[in-house]
C-alpha cells in the first residue's frame, strides 16, 4: 500500500489548480468533459425549445423569450427568421459536436478506458489535459458567434457552401444569409479547435488500449464499453482530419479569396460573385465523409455502455460477446463507405447512389446482430429495473425505431421524396440523438457512484426515465407523419404553404411534448446536483459488477490502484455462473478447473501471479 | 487470494484451452512483459503511426479535392519555381542524414547520432527556407493564393506540408537533446525512431505533393 500513500501524498502536494482544473488525471479530465458537456446540453436544449416555439405557433409573440434573447426577437416579440435559422444551426452543431461527442467519448472514454483495462492513467496524460483545455475555448468561440454582426451562422450544422462561403467584408454579414458573416467564421474556427482536441483524445485512447492493458487483460477480455471506445477513437482519428481539411478550405474561400467551393457566375442578391471555378459538391463529399462516421462516433459508445448495463443489471453474461465485438468493428468499417447516402438528391449518378444504398443497408446487418444480442441478453435475465437499466432498455427501443426508418431513407427512390423533410428529422433524432442521449443517461446513472462516490436517487431516476421515454416518443414519432405529409425541415414558417396548414395541430402537439421533455430534464439536473453533495455514500461495487473499475475505490484514488496493478483472470461477464456462491465473479478472481460452458474442457487451476498481492474475498466485500 | 471459481468464458480454442494471465502489458514494472515474453514497444512508437494515419487522411482530403477539381475544363497549371527541385533534393538528403543518425544510434555511437541529427535538422530548416523562397518567387511573378485554382492548391498544400514539417523540426530538436543523452542504444532509438518515422513520412508526402502538383 506504499504507493497508495505516496499517491495520497502527491495529491496533497498538488495545488487546487493542478488537481481539479489543469489536472492530468484521466478521471478528473473525464469529469470535466462530462460537466462541460452537460452544460452545453442545457444550452442546446434551450435552443431546441426555441425551435419548437416557432414551429408550434409560427409568428406568435413571446414576451419572456424576447427578454431572454434580445437580439433574436423583433420589438413586438416574434422570433426573427434569421435568428430561427441560427438557432437551428447552433442546436445541431452543439448537440452533435459539443454534447454527445464530448460527453460520450471525452467524458466516458477518459473516465473508463484506464479504469476498465487496469491502467493507472492514459498513455499521454499531458496531451490528455491539452485535449480537454481546447474544448472550453472552442465553446467560447462558438457561442461568441451569437454576439457578432449578423449573428450566429444560418447555414445549418452541415454549413453547405455557397451559403456558408459568401459574405460581405464591408458589413461583416453574410451575402445570402446574415449569419454567413463573422458568425460563420467563428463556427469554423471553433470546429477546427475542437477537432484538434478530438485528435489528441483519440490518439491517447488508442495508444492506451494497445499499450497499457494490465496483466491478463487481453483484447478478447476487454469489456464491450472499452471496445466501443477504442473503435470510436479509431473512427475519430480517421474521419475528423477530413472535416479539418474542409474547414480550412472554406475559411480560405471566405477570407483569402480562393474558390475551392464557390462556383463561377454565381449571382446573389443581383450581385455577381467574384469567386470562380469552385465546386460546392466537394464540400458535401468532404463533410459527409466525416459526417457519417461521426454518427457512429455518437452511437458506438452508447452501444458499449448499454451492453455493459444490460449484463450487470440483468445478472447475465452478454449474449455473443465475440459477435458484439465483431459487429462494432464491422459498423466502424462500413461507416466510411456510406457517406453518399446523404447526397442522393445532389445530382449524383444513380449507379453511384445504388452502390451507396448497398453499403448503407449492409450496416443493418451488424446493427441487427447487436440488437438481437441485447434482446437475447435480456431473455430470462434477472432484470433489476434500476434507472440505468431502464435507460439501456429504452436505448434498444429507440435504436430499433430509428433504425427501421433508416432502411427506408437508405433507398434512393424513397429518399428523393423524404430528403430534407421532418421524416429525416424524426429518423436521426431517434436513432442517433435520443438513443445516444439514453446511452449517456444510462451511463451516468450506472457510473455516477464510481465517478463521485455517491449514489443517485433511484425514484427520481425512474421518474426521469418514464417522462423522458414517453416525451421522446411523443415528440419525435409524430414527426414521421409531418415528414410524410411533406413538411420540410429548417423552414422558419412551413405553414405559409396551404398544403401544410392542416398540420398545425400536430405541430402544436409536438411542441407541447417537447416542452414536457425539456422540463423532465430538470428532474435529472436536480437529482444529479443534489446527489453530488447529498447522495448516500457509494460502496466500491454497488451494482456487484465484474469489470475492473468496480474493484477500485469509489471514487478511485489518484493512480487508481494500490501498490500493484490488478491481474485479470477471466472475461468481464461471469454473472450467475452455475454453482458459484455469488451471482458475480470479478475479473480479478482466478479460474478453477471446471466444466466450461460449451465443452467439457479441463485445465489446471490458474492461481495468482507470484507478485500478486493477497486480496480480500471479493464476494464478501 | 479469493477462492478460484468457474468461468463462463469461452476458451480461445479446443487445443488452447488455457486462460493464463497474459495479454496485457501493464506499466510500472508490474506488467506481464516477463510473463508474456512479448517485446515491449513504447507509447511514442504507436502514437507516431496514429499521427501519420491522421495526417494521411488530412492530405487525402486535400488532394482528393485537388484531383477532382483538376479534371474540369478550365484547369491550368501554374509555373514551377525551379527552387523546388533544390528543396526536394534537400529534403531527400535530410532523410538520408536521419538514417545515418539511426545507424550510429544502433551502434551506440552517441556523438555521431548527435551530429547527424543536427545535420537533419539544418537540412529541414533549409527546406523550409527554400519553400518560402518559392512562395516569394511566385508572388514576384504575380501568382497569388487567389489567382487561379492551381495556385490556391499550391499554396494550400505546400503551406500545410510546411506546417507539419515545422512540427517535425520541433521533434528533431527534442531528439537532438534527448537521444544522444540516452543510456543505451535501445533507449536512444526509442527517441529517434518515432521522430524518424514522422520525418520520412513527411519526405514521402512532399514527393507525392510535388508529383501531383506539377508532374501528373
Amino acid at each position: 500500500m506504499a504507493v497508495m500513500h505516496e499517491a495520497a501524498h502527491e495529491e496533497h502536494k498538488l495545488g487546487f489548480l493542478q488537481r481539479y482544473v489543469f489536472s492530468q488525471d484521466h478521471k478528473i479530465i473525464g469529469i470535466q468533459y462530462m460537466m462541460t458537456s452537460l452544460f452545453m446540453a442545457a444550452v442546446g436544449g434551450v435552443l431546441a425549445m426555441l425551435i419548437r416555439m416557432e414551429l408550434g405557433w409560427p409568428g406568435a409573440r413571446w414576451g419572456l423569450a424576447k427578454w431572454l434573447f434580445p437580439g433574436g426577437f423583433t420589438g413586438d416579440g416574434t422570433l426573427k427568421p434569421d435568428f430561427y435559422l441560427a438557432v437551428v444551426t447552433m442546436h445541431g452543431s452543439i448537440m452533435i459536436f459539443f454534447v454527445l461527442t464530448t460527453a460520450l467519448s471525452g467524458g466516458f472514454g477518459n473516465f473508463l478506458i484506464p479504469l476498465t483495462i487496469g491502467a493507472r492513467d492514459m498513455a499521454f496524460p499531458f496531451m490528455n489535459m491539452l485535449s480537454y483545455w481546447l474544448y472550453p475555448p472552442a465553446i467560447v468561440v462558438l457561442l461568441a458567434s451569437f454576439f457578432v454582426a449578423g449573428g450566429a451562422p444560418n447555414a445549418g450544422w452541415t454549413a453547405y457552401p455557397p451559403l456558408s462561403a459568401l459574405y460581405n467584408p464591408a458589413t461583416g454579414t453574410g451575402l445570402a444569409a446574415p449569419g454567413s458573416g463573422l458568425g460563420q467564421s467563428l463556427w469554423l474556427v471553433s470546429l477546427a479547435i475542437l477537432i484538434v482536441s478530438f485528435l489528441f483524445g483519440s490518439l491517447n485512447y488508442i495508444t492506451t488500449v494497445l499499450q497499457l492493458r494490465t496483466r491478463g487483460m487481453s483484447m478478447g477480455r476487454m469489456p464491450l464499453v472499452t471496445w466501443a471506445q477504442f473503435t470510436t477513437a479509431i473512427l475519430m482519428l480517421l474521419s475528423f482530419p477530413v472535416l479539418f481539411a474542409a474547414v480550412v478550405m472554406l475559411l480560405f474561400d471566405r477570407h483569402l479569396g480562393t474558390s475551392f467551393f464557390v462556383p463561377s457566375g454565381l449571382v446573389v442578391g443581383g450581385q455577381l460573385v467574384t469567386h470562380q471555378g469552385g465546386n460546392p459538391l466537394l464540400w458535401q463529399h468532404l463533410f459527409w465523409f466525416l459526417g457519417h462516421p461521426e454518427v457512429y462516433v455518437l452511437i458506438l459508445p452508447p452501444m458499449g455502455i448499454v451492453s455493459e448495463i444490460l449484463a450487470v443489471h440483468g445478472r447475465k453474461p452478454i449474449f455473443g460477446y465475440k459477435a458484439m465485438v465483431a459487429s462494432i468493428c464491422a459498423i466502424a468499417f462500413l461507416s466510411f463507405l456510406v457517406w453518399g447516402h446523404h447526397m442522393f438528391t445532389s445530382g449524383m449518378n444513380p449507379l453511384v447512389g445504388t452502390a451507396f444504398m448497398v453499403t448503407t443497408l449492409a450496416i443493418a446487418i451488424p446493427s441487427a446482430v447487436k440488437t438481437f444480442n441485447w434482446v437475447a441478453t435480456l431473455w430470462r435475465a434477472r432484470i433489476h429495473f434500476t434507472p440505468a437499466m431502464l435507460f439501456a432498455i429504452g436505448f434498444v427501443s429507440l435504436f430499433v425505431t430509428g433504425g427501421l426508418t433508416g432502411i427506408f431513407l437508405g433507398s434512393p427512390a424513397v429518399d428523393v421524396y423524404f430528403q430534407d423533410t421532418f421524416f429525416v428529422v424524426a429518423h436521426f433524432h431517434f436513432v442517433m440523438a435520443s438513443a445516444a442521449l439514453f446511452g449517456l443517461f444510462g451511463g451516468l446513472y450506472h457510473w455516477f457512484p464510481k465517478m463521485f462516490g455517491r449514489m443517485m436517487d433511484e425514484r427520481l431516476g425512474k421518474l426521469h426515465f418514464w417522462l423522458t421515454f414517453v416525451g421522446i416518443y411523443a415528440t419525435f414519432f409524430p414527426m414521421h407523419f409531418l415528414g410524410m405529409a411533406g413538411e420540410p425541415r429548417r423552414y422558419y414558417s412551413p405553414q405559409m404553404y396551404d398544403f401544410l396548414r392542416g398540420l398545425s395541430g400536430l405541430n402544436m402537439f409536438v411542441s407541447l411534448a417537447a416542452f414536457g421533455l425539456g422540463l423532465a430534464q430538470l428532474i435529472f439536473a436536480y437529482n444529479f446536483i443534489r446527489s453530488l453533495f447529498r447522495g448516500p455514500k457509494a460502496e466500491g461495487n454497488p451494482w456487484h459488477a465484474n469489470t475492473l473499475e468496480w474493484q477500485a475505490d469509489s471514487p478511485p484514488p489518484h493512480g487508481n490502484w494500490g501498490a500493484t496493478l490488478p491481474t485479470v483472470h477471466r472475461w468481464p461477464y461471469d454473472y450467475s455462473v452455475p454453482g458459484a456462491t455469488e451471482d458475480y465473479i470479478p475479473q480479478t478472481v482466478p479460474v478453477t478447473a471446471a466444466v466450461v460452458a460449451g465443452g467439457a474442457l479441463h485445465h489446471p487451476v490458474q492461481g495468482g501471479a507470484p507478485d500478486e498481492p493477497p486480496t480480500t474475498d471479493l464476494n464478501s466485500a | 487470494m479469493p477462492a478460484p471459481t468457474r468461468t463462463l468464458e469461452r476458451p480461445p480454442s479446443a487445443r488452447d484451452p488455457g486462460t493464463p494471465a497474459i495479454g496485457g502489458r501493464g506499466p510500472d514494472g508490474t506488467g506481464g512483459d516477463a510473463l508474456a515474453g512479448t517485446p515491449a514497444t513504447t507509447p511514442a512508437r504507436i502514437a507516431v503511426w496514429l499521427l501519420v494515419g491522421a495526417i494521411t487522411v488530412l492530405f487525402a482530403a486535400f488532394t482528393s479535392t485537388y484531383l477532382v477539381r483538376r479534371g474540369e475544363a478550365d484547369w491550368r497549371v501554374g509555373p514551377l519555381p525551379p527552387v523546388l527541385w533544390v528543396t526536394t533534393g534537400v529534403l531527400l538528403g535530410s532523410s538520408v542524414a536521419l538514417e545515418g543518425a539511426r545507424r550510429h544510434a544502433r551502434r551506440g555511437e552517441m556523438a555521431g547520432l548527435r551530429t547527424w541529427l543536427t545535420v537533419t535538422t539544418l537540412l529541414g530548416l533549409a527546406f523550409l527556407a527554400g519553400q518560402l523562397l518559392a512562395w516569394r518567387q511566385l508572388v514576384a511573378a504575380g501568382v497569388y493564393l487567389s489567382s487561379y485554382p492551381h495556385s490556391s492548391f499550391f499554396y494550400l498544400l505546400t503551406g500545410a506540408h510546411g506546417l507539419h514539417l515545422a512540427g517535425g523540426i520541433g521533434a528533431l530538436l527534442y531528439a537532438v537533446r534527448r537521444a544522444p543523452a540516452a543510456a543505451t542504444a535501445a533507449a536512444a532509438l526509442d527517441v529517434a525512431d518515432p521522430v524518424a518515422a514522422y520525418w520520412h513520412f513527411l519526405t514521402g508526402l512532399w514527393i507525392y505533393l510535388f508529383v501531383i502538383l506539377f508532374a501528373l
